[in-house]
C-alpha cells in the first residue's frame, strides 16, 4: 500500500503496484477493482452513498488507517500463538497472509495454498460486497481444502496471525463431496493495528456435513472483516458458530444458501463486546429448495461503550416450501454506554412455510441477581454465573465437546481480563 | 354476530361489483390548472384565504422539496409519479362556506349516504347483551378531493370547548394554535412527501381539545377522492392539552380509475401532560384492478408526539385499500412515563403493495410501546412490515412489545418483515417477535366441516387471526373492518 | 340411512380402508371398536370429506344421495356432523360467533331463517346449560386454551346446536372423567329420534353403557371384521381384540 494514500486510494493503489504479480484470474480481479472502485469503503467517506446492509457499521476508522506492509514485524510470532492455545490438533498457519510451513501440520486430506493455486471460487459476489471486491482485487494466499466423498477430515485449525500494520486479505475455498465430514476450527489473532479481510466459501454436497466453529480474538486495534458464502446441498449441514471478543471493529458475514431438499444450516453466534469495541454479526440465510430448515441463536453481551450490531434476514424463495426457519436474537447490556442495533429480517415468496424470530433486549434481571446474592454469592459472580448462563444457550449449540470446552476458555479469559 | 353475517352477505354483494365504493359522483368541480409551481401554490393560498404567514410557510416547503428525491428505501415498485400532470386544487362548486347540512349539494349528499355515513351498523357481539350495546354519536368531518364540505355536530362540540372544523378555517379563526403546532411534529422538510404536502395541502381536519376536557363523542372524517387526476393533499393537526381524551376516526374511499392518483396526507398530533390521543384509520382507497391497473399511492406521514408526561397516543389502522401504501404512524414518546400504541391491520391483495409499520422513539424515562401488526397478503401483492424501535439514552425502565405476525394466502405473494431495534439504555427492555405463517388446513376443514363455504371459513380465521388489532377500533368501524378485510380477500382462495 | 359398500381410501398412496360394508338406518347408533391404527379415524374423516384422503374404490351414500361427490360444507348441509378426535383450535375467532356462523350457513342452505343474535344467545345459552357447560365457554375463541375435556364438550354443544341428521363421533369419550361421560352420552341420547343415526367410534365399554348402540362393529386392518349387538362391545372388554384379528386373518 502506499505510503502517502489512506482508505479506498491506497488499496487500489496498491493493487496497481502488484497487479501481474497476483496469482490467478486477472480478470476477475480488474472487475472486483472496478467494483471496489465504484462502491468504496462502506462508510468510508462522508459523502458516499449509504448501503442498508452496512446501516450500522462503517469503516471510517479503516479508511483513516495507515497500513506498512513493508515495516518489520514488531511483535514475536510464538507469543501470539501459544497464547491461542490451540488444540492437537491439524493446523494451517498463515503469518501476515502468507502461509508458515514451519508452523503448520497439514491434514491427512490435503492442502493446497491460495499462492500456490488461486481458487477464487464461484459463491463470492464482489459486485455487491465492496469487501468481498477488495479481498478479490488484493487476495494473495489462503487455503483450499477438499474432503472427498464419504471421507471423514477430522478437525483441521485455520489459524490466522498478524505481527505488524498490514492489510490482509486472506482467500479460502473449502469443498465437501457428497457425504463428507469436516470441522473446521478458524482462529484470528495478532498484534497492531492491522485489517483482516476473509473472504471464505463453502461447497457442502449432499448429505456431507460441515462443522465450523470460529474465535475472533484480534487485537483490540485490529479491525476484522470476514465475508463466508455456503452453500447447501440436498441433505447436507453446514453448522457454524462464531465467538467474537476481538478487535475494535469487526464485521462477520455469512450468506448462506440452502440449496438442496432437506438442507440444514445453523447459525449460532456470541459476541462478548467492552470498552468501545464494535461486533456486527450480519447474516442472510436463503432458502432456494423445499423442506429445509435453519436454526439460529444470536447472544450479544455488550460492556463499557461497546457497540453490537445483528442483522439476519431470512429469505425464503418461491419454490422453497416446508420451509422451517427459526432465529432468536438477545443482547444483554451490562454498562449504561452500551448499544446494540438490531435488524432480524424476513423476507418470505412461499406460503407453506413456518418462519419466526424472536429478539430481546435488557439487562441481567436483578431478582436474579438478589437471589444469589442471598445465597452468598458475591455480585461479580452472581452477575458472571448469569452472563455465562445466558450465553449457554448459544454454546451448547457446539456439539463437539472439545471444541466446546476450548470456547468456554475463551469466553472465561475474556470474563478474567474485563472489569464488571 | 351480525357483523360476520354482514361480512358474508359484502361478499356476495360485491362478487359482481369488485369495488363497492367504485361509484364516481356527478359534482361540477373547480379545478387549479396542472402542474406544481409557486403560483399553484399562491392561488391554493388565496382560495383558502389564508394569511401571509401560511402562505410563507407553504413558500418554505415548496423550496425545501424542489431540492429533496423521492424515497427509494421501501419495498415499493411503481413508475415514476409526474408531479408536474397533476391537479393540486380541486373543489365541489358551490357556494362559500355552507351554514348547514341544507346548503351542500344534494348529489354530495347521496355520496356520503352511500359511503354509510353516519355509520349506523350497530356491533352485536357474541355473548354481548343486545341492551348493553350503546349507540354512539360520531361527529363527521367530510373532505371531498381537497375540500372540508361538512362537518357535523359543532355546536355540542363548542359547548364542550372542543374545536372540530375544516384546518383551513382553524387557519383563519385559530392562526395561534395552528401556528404554534403546525409542523412541529411533523417538520415541513421532514421527507419528500410531507414537504410536498406542506407546500400544497388544501383541507384536513383540526381539533383541540382544551384541558382537562373528555371530548364527548368520536370525531370522524371521511376523506374521498373523486376529480380526474387530482393529487389529494390533506393535513391532520390535533392537539390534546393536559389530560383531556378524544378518540377520532378516519375513513379513507376513492372511485375506480384507470390511472394512478396520488395521495399525500399528513397527519400531526401532539398529546400534552396525562393526554389521551386515540387514532383509528380504515383505509378503502381504490386498489386497482385485479391486473394491478390504477389505484392510489398513499404516500402519508403520520406522527404524534407525547410531550406530556403519561400521555398516550394510539394508532388503529386497517389498510385494505391503495394499490401502494407507504405509512408509518409513529410515536415520539417525550414525556415521561408515555405510552405508544401502533395496531395495524393490512391486507394486500391482486398486485397490491404496502410497505407500513411504526416507530417508536422512547426518550423520555419509563415510557411504554406496543406494537402488534397482523399483515396478510393474497394473490401477487407485497405486503412489509417496517418497523422501528429506538431506546435513547434517557429512556430508563422504557419497555417496548413487538408482535409481528404475516400470513400468506396463495404461493404468488410475499410477506416480509423488517424491523430495526437500537437500544442504548440497559434498563430499557425490548421484545420482538415475529412469525409468517399460511392457514391450517386442517382449521379449513373444520369450519367447513361445520357447514361453511371455503371463501366464508378463510374470512373467519383472517378475521380471528386479526382480532387483537380488530378489538382496538371503535364499534362502529370494527364491524366496517371486518367487511372490508372479508371484501378485500375476495377471489384470493380456490 | 347411511350406506357404505366396499369403501377403500389411502393418504399418500398407503391403504388405510380396504373395503368396507356398512349400512346405518336411520334411527340407529352404532358403535365402531377397533384397535389404534384399525382406520376408524380415517372412515370418520372419509365420510365428511377430508382432502387428504383419496377414495379409491366403493361409494357412500346418505339418504339416497352420493356424499363422495360432495365438499365438506355441503356433506354438513346434508347433515353431516363429525366431532373430532382432537378439535381445531381457531385463534381469534369467537366460539359462538363460529356456531351461529356455522348453524346459518346451514339454515340458509335448508331454506330456514337465519338467527339472530338474540335468538342464537337463547339457544346456545340452554343447550350449554343443558350439557353443563360454563358459559363463559361461548365467549372464548374456539377450542383455544381448552382443556382435553373442554374441547369434547365443545364438540357435542356445536352437535347438539347444529342438530345434524348423522353424526360421526370420534372418541369423543377419551380424557372425559365419568361425570363427564355421562354428558356426552346424554348430549347424544338427546339428540336420538327417528332422523337422526350415528357412528360412535371409541375404544372403551364405558362409553357404550351410557350411549346404547343398535349394533357394533369391529375394525382391523381397514375392514369390518365382525358385526354384532351391544353384547360384542362387553364380550371385546373381557376377550380384547387379538382373537378377532387372528379369526380374520
Amino acid at each position: 500500500m502506499s505510503a502517502t494514500l489512506t482508505g479506498s486510494a491506497g488499496f487500489l493503489a496498491k493493487f496497481e503496484t502488484l497487479q501481474g504479480r497476483l496469482p490467478g484470474d486477472s480478470n476477475m480481479r480488474a472487475a472486483a477493482a472496478a467494483a471496489f472502485r465504484a462502491a468504496g469503503l462502506p462508510g468510508g467517506t462522508q459523502h458516499q452513498r449509504r448501503l442498508e446492509s452496512w446501516k450500522y457499521t462503517s469503516l471510517r476508522p479503516v479508511a483513516e488507517a495507515r497500513f506498512a506492509p513493508d515495516a518489520p514485524p514488531r511483535h514475536e510470532v510464538e507469543t501470539i500463538l501459544s497464547g491461542l492455545a490451540l488444540l492437537d490438533a491439524p493446523r494451517l498457519v498463515f503469518v501476515d497472509g502468507a502461509y508458515r510451513a514451519d508452523l503448520s501440520q497439514p491434514p491427512a486430506i490435503g492442502f493446497a495454498s491460495f499462492a500456490e493455486q488461486a481458487e477464487m471460487g464461484t459463491l463470492t459476489w464482489p459486485d455487491r460486497e465492496p469487501m468481498v471486491a477488495l479481498n478479490t482485487m488484493l487476495a494473495s494466499d489462503g487455503a483450499s481444502l477438499h474432503v472427498s466423498a464419504d471421507q471423514d477430515g477430522g478437525v483441521v485449525q485455520l489459524v490466522s496471525l498478524a505481527t505488524r500494520d498490514i492489510d490482509i486479505h486472506p482467500r479460502h475455498c473449502i469443498r465437501l463431496d457428497p457425504g463428507a465430514q469436516l470441522t473446521l476450527l478458524e482462529v484470528s489473532a495478532g498484534q497492531g493495528t492491522y485489517l483482516l479481510n476473509t473472504v471464505a466459501e463453502f461447497h457442502v454436497a449432499e448429505g456431507a456435513r460441515l462443522t465450523h466453529v470460529r474465535l475472533q480474538d484480534e487485537a483490540s486495534t485490529a479491525f476484522h472483516v470476514s465475508t463466508a458464502y455456503a452453500n447447501v446441498a440436498k441433505g447436507g449441514t453446514y453448522d457454524s458458530f462464531t465467538l467474537n471478543i476481538g478487535g475494535r471493529l469487526s464485521r462477520t458475514e455469512v450468506h448462506a444458501e440452502l440449496a438442496g431438499v432437506g438442507a440444514v444450516v445453523h447459525l449460532n453466534a456470541a459476541q462478548l463486546l467492552d470498552r468501545t469495541q464494535h461486533g456486527d454479526f450480519t447474516t442472510v440465510i436463503r432458502h432456494v429448495a423445499p423442506n429445509c430448515t435453519s436454526r439460529q441463536t444470536v447472544k450479544n453481551v455488550l460492556s463499557d461503550r461497546s457497540r453490537g450490531v445483528f442483522q439476519g434476514r431470512i429469505e425464503v424463495a418461491r419454490d422453497a416450501q416446508k420451509t422451517d426457519g427459526y432465529q432468536m436474537n438477545q443482547a444483554l447490556l451490562l454498562s449504561p454506554q452500551a448499544e446494540i442495533d438490531a435488524k432480524p429480517e424476513l423476507e418470505i415468496f412461499a406460503d407453506d412455510v413456518k418462519c419466526s424470530h424472536g429478539t430481546t433486549v435488557g439487562e441481567l434481571d436483578a431478582e436474579q441477581i438478589f437471589y444469589l446474592r442471598s445465597r452468598g454469592v458475591p455480585e461479580h459472580e452472581a452477575r458472571s454465573i448469569l452472563v455465562r448462563a445466558f450465553l449457554a444457550e448459544a454454546l451448547d449449540a457446539v456439539a463437539n465437546e472439545t471444541v466446546r470446552a476450548w470456547l468456554e476458555r475463551s469466553v472465561e479469559t475474556w470474563w478474567a481480563r474485563r472489569a464488571v | 354476530m351480525p357483523a360476520v353475517t354482514e361480512t358474508l352477505d359484502t361478499v356476495q354483494s360485491v362478487t359482481q361489483s369488485g369495488y363497492k365504493w367504485g361509484f364516481e359522483t356527478a359534482i361540477e368541480m373547480d379545478l387549479a390548472p396542472k402542474g406544481l409551481n409557486e403560483d399553484i401554490i399562491r392561488l391554493i393560498s388565496v382560495r383558502k384565504q389564508e394569511p401571509e404567514w401560511m402562505l410563507e410557510w407553504r413558500l418554505k416547503a415548496y423550496a425545501a422539496w424542489l431540492k429533496m428525491e423521492e424515497p427509494h428505501w421501501a419495498r415499493v415498485d411503481h413508475p415514476p409519479i409526474d408531479y408536474q400532470d397533476l391537479h393540486y386544487y380541486a373543489a365541489p362548486k358551490k357556494k362559500p362556506g355552507p351554514k348547514s347540512l341544507d346548503e351542500v349539494d344534494p348529489e354530495l349528499l347521496r355520496t356520503y349516504e352511500k359511503l354509510g355515513i353516519p355509520l349506523k351498523e350497530r356491533a352485536l357481539l357474541a355473548g354481548v347483551d343486545p341492551d348493553t350495546v350503546q349507540q354512539t354519536q360520531v361527529a363527521v368531518d367530510a373532505v371531498f378531493d381537497s375540500v372540508s364540505v361538512a362537518t357535523t355536530f359543532r355546536e355540542t362540540l363548542r359547548k364542550a370547548g372542543v374545536i372540530f372544523c375544516p384546518i383551513s378555517e382553524a387557519v383563519r379563526e385559530h392562526p395561534e394554535l395552528v401556528q404554534q403546532y403546525l409542523g412541529s411534529v411533523v417538520p415541513v422538510a421532514d421527507n419528500f412527501f410531507a414537504a410536498l404536502n406542506s407546500a400544497v395541502f388544501t383541507d384536513g381536519s383540526f381539533v383541540f381539545i382544551p384541558k382537562g376536557v373528555r371530548c364527548p363523542m368520536e370525531l370522524s372524517t371521511y376523506f374521498r377522492i373523486n376529480a380526474r387526476s387530482t393529487g389529494q393533499f390533506e393535513r391532520t393537526l390535533i392537539i390534546a392539552e393536559a389530560g383531556s381524551h378524544v378518540s377520532y376516526l378516519e375513513g379513507c374511499t376513492a372511485p375506480q380509475r384507470d390511472e394512478n392518483q396520488l395521495h399525500a396526507a399528513v397527519v400531526e398530533l401532539v398529546a400534552l401532560d396525562d393526554a389521551q390521543i386515540k387514532y383509528s384509520t380504515v383505509q378503502n382507497w381504490y386498489p386497482g384492478d385485479s391486473e394491478g391497473k390504477g389505484g392510489i399511492y398513499n404516500f402519508v406521514t403520520k406522527r404524534g408526539a407525547c410531550r406530556g408526561a403519561r400521555s398516550k397516543i394510539s394508532w388503529t389502522q386497517v389498510e385494505t385499500g391503495s394499490a401502494i401504501t407507504w405509512k408509518y404512524p409513529s410515536c415520539i414518546l417525550q414525556g415521561d412515563d408515555s405510552v405508544g400504541e401502533f395496531y395495524s391491520v393490512a391486507v394486500t391483495n391482486n398486485y397490491q403493495q404496502a410497505d407500513t409499520g411504526t416507530k417508536m422513539i422512547h426518550i423520555g424515562k419509563g415510557t411504554r410501546s406496543t406494537i402488534i401488526s397482523k399483515g396478510i397478503s393474497a394473490g401477487h401483492s407485497n405486503n412489509t412490515y417496517r418497523g422501528l424501535v429506538r431506546m435513547l439514552p434517557g429512556a430508563a425502565h422504557a419497555r417496548n412489545f413487538t408482535q409481528c405476525d404475516s400470513l400468506l394466502i396463495g404461493d404468488r405473494c410475499g410477506a416480509h418483515t423488517v424491523p430495526y431495534i437500537e437500544s442504548r439504555n440497559l434498563t430499557a427492555k425490548v421484545e420482538h417477535e415475529a412469525t409468517t405463517s399460511k392457514i391450517a388446513e386442517d382449521q379449513l376443514f373444520y369450519c367447513r366441516q361445520r357447514g361453511l363455504s371455503e371463501e366464508d371459513a378463510v374470512g373467519l380465521i383472517v378475521n380471528g387471526f386479526c382480532k387483537d388489532v380488530l378489538k382496538e377500533l371503535p364499534m362502529e368501524f370494527a364491524v366496517e373492518a371486518q367487511k372490508l378485510l372479508a371484501v378485500s380477500l375476495e377471489g384470493s382462495v380456490g | 340411512m347411511l350406506d357404505i359398500r366396499g369403501l377403500a381410501a389411502s393418504i399418500v398412496g398407503k391403504p388405510i380402508l380396504k373395503g368396507i360394508d356398512l349400512t346405518v338406518p336411520e334411527g340407529e347408533v352404532h358403535a365402531i371398536m377397533g384397535p389404534n391404527g384399525s382406520g376408524k379415524s380415517t372412515l370418520g374423516y372419509v365420510l365428511s370429506g377430508r382432502e387428504d384422503y383419496e377414495v379409491t374404490a366403493g361409494s357412500v351414500t346418505f339418504n339416497g344421495i352420493d356424499l363422495l361427490g360432495m365438499e365438506p360444507e355441503q356433506r354438513a348441509a346434508a347433515g353431516v356432523f363429525l366431532a373430532f378426535q382432537a378439535p381445531i383450535e381457531l385463534p381469534g375467532v369467537n366460539n359462538a360467533n363460529f356456531l351461529r356462523t356455522a348453524l346459518n350457513a346451514l339454515r340458509r342452505s335448508r331454506g330456514q331463517d337465519e338467527l339472530d343474535a338474540v335468538q342464537f344467545l337463547k339457544l346456545a345459552r340452554a343447550e350449554s346449560k343443558r350439557l353443563a357447560m360454563p358459559e363463559d365457554m361461548l365467549k372464548r375463541n374456539v377450542n383455544v386454551g381448552f382443556s382435553g375435556g373442554e374441547k369434547k364438550r365443545n364438540e357435542v354443544l356445536q352437535m347438539a346446536i347444529l342438530r345434524p341428521k348423522l353424526a360421526i363421533l370420534d372418541e369423543t369419550d377419551s380424557g372425559l372423567d365419568i361425570d363427564a361421560l355421562r354428558i356426552v352420552a346424554d348430549g347424544v341420547n338427546a339428540l336420538r329420534g327417528p332422523d337422526f343415526s350415528a357412528l360412535v367410534i371409541t375404544h372403551h365399554q364405558r362409553l357404550l353403557d351410557h350411549l346404547v348402540p343398535n349394533r357394533v362393529h369391529v375394525l382391523a386392518h381397514g375392514r369390518i371384521v365382525r358385526s354384532g349387538g351391544p353384547e360384542l362391545a362387553k364380550e371385546l372388554e373381557k376377550s380384547g381384540y387379538a382373537g378377532l384379528i387372528a379369526e380374520a386373518a
